[in-house]
């Protein structure tokens, strides 16, 4: 009833209801009381067109479902809500009801869950049960981003992999998923120099993972790489800590290639993972982390 | 008061003497007079079929489990061999479309074919209407009794009828649970009074409306409830077969002794013996001509043959006949002759049509179900080996009750190479009876095969045991860099 502000409108739809009972209660005892005449041959007399109307009673037994439905529908409305903003006898809501059912199928699944709850991860990621049903968690809500296979796409991490930004390790895949994640990088081209420089600054960068490069490029990048070493560590194998990515391997989250360094450079880039807790409880969290864990620990 | 000022009027015109009424009335009971004749035989062999069939099919057992059952909690259908699934809805239409063209047909061919000899209404009346004979005795009898005072014989004749009809409807009450619950161990459990409540239930509701329906409601059903019997009349038309009193031959009617001769006095053959109302389990008389109320059983038909075989008269005053054939004075063979008629045979079309559709396609039907839904997410990527990715979801399910393998086969673009997720194809080997699977797919094609967009492919997924093919389009997208 939120929607209807005014305190017009309860009072509109009781009189409505209540109202058009009591019209058809009426109707049925008026009738009772009303006497036709009839002709010898079965019509009325009342005649349209030339078209006479034939005596045909209502059958008592349907004036009796008449009266049960009427007394159904009193009963009806004094137990459940449907009268304005009486909310009935029962105290009856849809939202009491998704509760309710709710809370009986959590408490059916319940035991199925505090069974591996009670085990480490690592034991959870072997039971084919278990990674079952981490699997219809993460392809119900997980997948929409990572991918069905969970090998993500440009912009979206592969999870099959043993390359992670924040780490693989099942506490710290718990702790992404629980609070989510913000990956920064900030634009990073004013730091570096000029055009050149951040150019010399990506082919260095390819020549850390031995992708295709220039090496004379790379050779004169390699000094202003120490703006990048903050995050990305002097070597450039990333902090997991901090999420920056280890740039010596082949994987290129945002893209391969110097022309995507570059624009990393110049315009840096913000990646952002939700926080699951809300949604789910901890003991499926630790099913989701045994078979995000699972994927690259066979 | 109009309506007084009417009445007024109308009086001075015709007067006729009048009967104050209520609007309301209770329905007269109807002592319907037993019948036997060429009628009243087939609508016995139509009980005997449609009631062997009812209760016999759910002890019907097939491999191992019962042969026609609805599991609505499994949400599977079996018939037999077939097992449907709440997906197969598209058979419960077809099955639906068919029942209503073959009622149409009938209805159209010889009116209400449908309400006279197998409605279920009709023929648990019949049933029921046998069990009242045979306890509380014929017409008369029954009559007789309702009018007595309550006395032993009164008592035990009525308590014997409750319990039979009782007992009838509540074994009708268990056999349609039956179609939902293993007849085999619902039987037990209410033996053990061990009945789940939701069958529990049912049994009751379904045994009370039989009880009420054929016990007492009776043709108030066919005359107040049923749209059936409404817009039937639509289906109607000059050629259709209908039981009718010949008021040419009849007419005028009057009895007779059976020495003065058909048409003494210049009566019609119709001896007003009132028998065709005493068996009409309507209540309706039949010389007033095609009325809503008549189900079209023929009982009036076998009860005037048999007055007339008695007085020695030609049989057929009240026959099958329609409405053209008694206008136009026409023979047997002139009325089957418009059985040819457009209205005829469009429904047996459409209607044949339905059957051979839904025969065939339930023949061709695939003992398994897949569905492919492209992951909307991730477009295309690139694979470390620089080949163009798509990830797919196949939901996979076994609908057979037997272990199934499958092989799959992905067409529409040269050189697409499909890769299993973990590497493995045992993902679509050895399905459980029943069971489903998401099986996720990474279809492969090398870069620079064609052109960037959207591709339209063909997931073939063939069941290798029953050599079935199942194909489901999908895309494949092509990035441009």
């Amino acid at each position: 009833m939120n929607d209807f502000v005014s305190g017009f409108w309860p009072i509109w739809i009781s009189t409505i209801t209540l109202g058009g009972i009591a019209f058809c209660v009426g109707l049925l005892i008026f009738a009772s009381r009303v006497k036709v005449t009839l002709d010898s041959d079965n019509t009325n007399g009342h005649e349209w067109d030339g078209i006479k109307e034939m005596n045909n009673p209502l059958p008592m037994w349907w004036v009796g479902l008449f009266i049960i439905t009427v007394i159904f529908g009193l009963a009806y409305l004094f137990l459940f809500p449907g009268l304005g903003e009486y909310q009935g006898k029962f105290g009856w809501t849809a939202v009491k009801q998704y509760e309710a059912e709710k809370a009986k199928n959590n408490e059916k699944i319940a035991p199925l869950y505090a069974k591996y709850a009670a085990m480490q991860v690592e034991d959870v990621a072997k039971i084919p049960e278990a990674r079952d049903i981490g699997k219809r968690i993460f392809l119900n809500n997980c997948a929409a981003c990572h991918g069905s296979d969970a090998k993500g796409s440009r912009g979206f991490p592969n999870l099959t992999d043993n390359d992670w930004l924040y780490g693989g390790s099942p506490e710290r895949i718990k702790e992404t998923i629980t609070e989510g994640r913000i990956g920064m990088m900030p634009p990073m081209a004013a730091a570096v120099g000029n055009e050149e420089d951040v150019k010399n600054v990506a082919n260095y960068v390819l020549s850390l993972s031995g992708s295709i490069h220039d090496s004379g490029r790379a050779n004169a990048g390699k000094d202003k790489f120490v703006v990048c070493a903050a995050c990305h560590g002097a070597e450039g194998k990333g902090n997991q800590m901090i999420g920056a990515p280890n740039l010596t391997d082949n994987t290129w989250l945002h893209g391969q290639g110097e022309a995507a360094i570059i624009k990393r450079i110049h315009e840096g880039k913000t990646n952002q993972m939700p926080a699951w807790e809300e949604k789910f409880s901890p003991e499926q969290i630790h099913l989701l982390t045994a078979y995000v864990w699972g994927l690259s620990n066979k | 008061m109009s309506n007084n000022t009417k009445r007024v009027m109308h009086e001075t015109t015709i007067p006729e003497r009048e009967v104050v009424l209520s609007l309301y009335k209770s329905e007269d009971k109807v002592y319907a007079r037993s019948v036997s004749g060429f009628y009243n035989q087939w609508r016995w062999v139509m009980v005997w079929v449609t009631q062997l069939f009812f209760y016999g099919v759910p002890w019907l057992e097939w491999d191992g489990r019962q042969a026609m059952l609805f599991d609505l909690d499994g949400m599977r259908f079996y018939v037999f061999g077939l097992i449907f699934h709440p997906q197969d809805l598209i058979y419960l239409s077809f099955l639906l479309i068919v029942s209503a063209l073959s009622l149409f047909l009938f209805t159209a061919i010889a009116g209400r074919l449908w309400c006279g000899y197998t409605c279920p209404q009709t023929v648990y009346t019949e049933i029921y209407m046998w069990m009242e004979e045979k306890i509380e005795g014929d017409r008369i009898a029954r009559m007789r009794l309702d009018d007595s005072k309550w006395n032993l014989n009164k008592v035990t004749r009525k308590s014997l009828k409750q319990f039979a009809w009782i007992a009838f409807g509540l074994w009708t009450g268990v056999t349609f649970v039956g179609y939902f619950v293993p007849m085999r161990e619902l039987v037990p459990n209410i033996m053990q009074l061990q009945a789940g409540g939701w069958e529990t239930f049912w049994v009751f509701f379904y045994g009370f409306a039989t009880y009420g329906n054929a016990g007492y409601m009776r043709e108030q059903v066919c005359k107040y409830m049923c749209p059936y019997a409404r817009f039937q009349s639509a289906m109607f038309d000059g050629d259709t077969m209908t039981v009718t009193y010949d008021e040419n031959r009849g007419e005028p009617r009057g009895s007779r002794s059976k020495k003065a001769g058909e048409n003494a006095n210049g009566l019609g053959s119709c001896i007003d013996c009132n028998i065709c109302v005493q068996v009409c389990p309507t209540g309706i008389d039949i010389r007033n001509g095609l009325q809503y109320e008549c189900i079209g059983c023929g009982a009036c038909i076998d009860a005037c043959d048999d007055v007339m075989d008695k007085m020695g008269y030609a049989k057929g005053l009240i026959k099958y006949t329609t409405q053209n054939g008694m206008d136009n004075r026409w023979n047997r063979q002139q009325m089957l002759a418009r059985l040819f008629r457009p209205r005829v045979l469009i429904y047996s079309a459409i209607l044949m049509t339905m059957m051979i559709g839904m025969v065939v396609s339930i023949y061709y039907k695939p003992d398994f179900r897949l569905d492919v839904l492209r992951d909307r997410a991730v477009m295309a990527r690139y694979t470390n080996d620089g080949k163009i990715e798509n990830v797919y979801n196949l939901k996979l399910e076994n609908e057979s009750e037997v272990e199934r393998d499958y092989d799959l086969k992905v067409t529409g673009l040269p050189n697409l190479a499909i890769h299993f997720s973990d590497n493995n194809i045992q993902q679509i080997k050895a399905l459980k009876p029943f069971e489903k699977r998401n099986v996720i797919v990474e279809i492969q094609l090398p870069d620079g095969e064609t052109r960037a967009g959207s591709h339209k492919i063909l997931f073939e997924m063939t069941d290798i045991q029953a050599k079935e093919t199942v194909k489901e389009k999908s895309v494949f997208i092509v990035p441009s860099n």
